[in-house]
């Protein structure tokens, strides 16, 4: 039995298409990592300045002038390169991004996407997630489908400081893959052994669920 | 600008440059790009009452992280503090000035005043809480925020390899924010690993033009791996 996390990342890697520029956010999009084929030809971009990200082969001396935004020693894969902040953000406000992976705090029905601030408890900043957000063709937001207190995150409208109106595309969670569509959150896959009830009080938003063409995953 | 002959000169030397209360561009995103060890002779100088601005808070006890503790920085520009809990604190209390940006923008806004401009417009955070504060504009029928440039008296940045006129060679994920803010500030000083003499780097591969660069320093690589190895992520 995977993890609530496993069955996140594993669902969320069927997102990208051989060929694709990646951006993975910090914490577990980070981890996505992992689930990418070998063989896929992906590059990742990392807002700090490179397309081309390679996860540090086990026991290898890191090259300490190559982190990823999080912090993290990485290495390049064959087609990479490696550029400025102003060039970096540049290739994700035109839209030369196909996809990134966020985590939330919120997110609604609309597509609306809170992940950066919490009034008077934490706001170390945005970093590079509003750009990221705003512009880059697909945004999947991956997270739990409840807080930490069972309160739902999927919510009708978010409440907290924006990271960016309309922008979200999909969201994974544990429970299931929502779609934004222009007349509300499509249910596209649901997790194996959840029924739709248990689903439906486990979410605030408004749900769009055709049981006959639902996935599981 | 320092003429190209006379740039080439100690670390001492070139901080001293700096009064107290300028305004300072420092490179790095986390650690590497950070000039480790002109800032570690900022701090040792005595200078206080700065105005920093720097994609980020780099950790508590490294870089400008040892300047905040040492309440040296009165404000800081900056995109994220996430990794400085101090710099946090000190936000909280009301003890240091803390303005941020979306990085992008932060970015940009060096690159504008490093190309001689005075702001640009844009429709990022259009629709969220960052743009109530900002200015906008009716242009081609279109609403966006202006974001003025921002420009520093002073810029430290760190550079891979240099020769003695203050041509600048970057290296891997060091690049981010250093070229940009080698040009946006009136007195650019910087360290390198080599500073060679000039005409051993190929003029196609150079990043910084020394038109750029008041002053290059060379850092023992052990100065800076301190910084470099005691990163934390």
């Amino acid at each position: 039995m995977p993890s609530d996390q496993e069955r996140i990342l594993a669902r969320a890697a069927r997102e990208i298409d051989p060929g694709q520029i990646v951006n993975l956010g910090i914490g577990l999009p980070t981890r996505l990592f992992h689930y990418l084929p070998k063989e896929m030809e992906v590059l990742v971009h990392s807002e700090n300045g490179v397309l081309g990200c390679q996860l540090l082969t086990e026991g290898s001396e890191p090259d300490l002038e190559m982190i990823d935004s999080g912090g993290a020693y990485i290495s390049t894969r064959p087609g990479a390169s490696v550029f400025d902040s102003a060039l970096s953000f540049a290739m994700i406000r035109r839209s030369r991004v196909d996809v990134t992976f966020m985590g939330a705090f919120e997110v609604d029905q609309q597509g609306n996407l809170a992940n950066w601030k919490i009034p008077g408890k934490f706001s170390p900043g945005i970093g590079g997630a509003m750009e990221l957000a705003q512009k880059v063709k697909k945004l999947v937001v991956l997270c739990s489908h409840n807080d930490k207190h069972g309160n739902p995150k999927i919510l009708k409208q978010c409440r907290l400081p924006l990271t960016a109106p309309r922008c979200v595309s999909r969201i994974i969670t544990e429970k299931a893959v929502m779609e934004v569509t222009e007349t509300g959150l499509q249910v596209v896959d649901i997790a194996e052994g959840l029924d739709v009830d248990a689903l439906r009080d486990a979410t605030e938003a408004d749900l769009i669920i055709d049981e006959h063409r639902l996935g599981r995953f | 600008m320092t003429l190209i002959n006379q740039k080439y000169t100690s670390i001492e030397q070139a901080i001293a440059n700096i009064p107290s209360g300028a305004s300072i561009m420092i490179g790095g995103f986390g650690s590497p790009g950070t000039p480790f060890a002109l800032l570690d002779e900022l701090l040792a100088q005595g200078q206080s009452g700065l105005t920093l601005i720097k994609n980020d808070a780099n950790e508590p006890d490294i870089g400008i992280g040892r300047l905040i503790r040492a309440g040296r920085v009165d404000r800081l520009i900056t995109s994220h503090i996430g990794l400085n809990r101090v710099a946090i604190d000190e936000m909280n209390q009301g003890r240091l000035a803390v303005e941020m940006y979306p990085q992008g923008l932060l970015a940009e806004k060096i690159r504008c005043a490093g190309a001689g401009h005075y702001g640009f417009l844009t429709d990022i955070g259009l629709g969220t809480e960052i743009a109530g504060a900002r200015r906008e504009i009716e242009c081609e029928g279109k609403t966006w925020a202006i974001e003025p440039a921002i420009h520093a008296e002073f810029a430290l940045v760190h550079a891979d390899l240099a020769d003695e006129y203050g041509n600048l060679v970057y290296r891997g994920t060091a690049i981010n924010f250093n070229p940009l803010m080698a040009m946006a500030a009136d007195h650019t000083i910087a360290q390198a690993f080599q500073v060679q003499p000039p005409g051993n780097l190929p003029p196609e591969t150079i990043h910084t033009p020394c038109a750029f660069v008041s002053q290059v320093v060379q850092v023992e690589l052990a100065s800076s791996e301190q910084g470099r190895r005691a990163h934390a992520v």
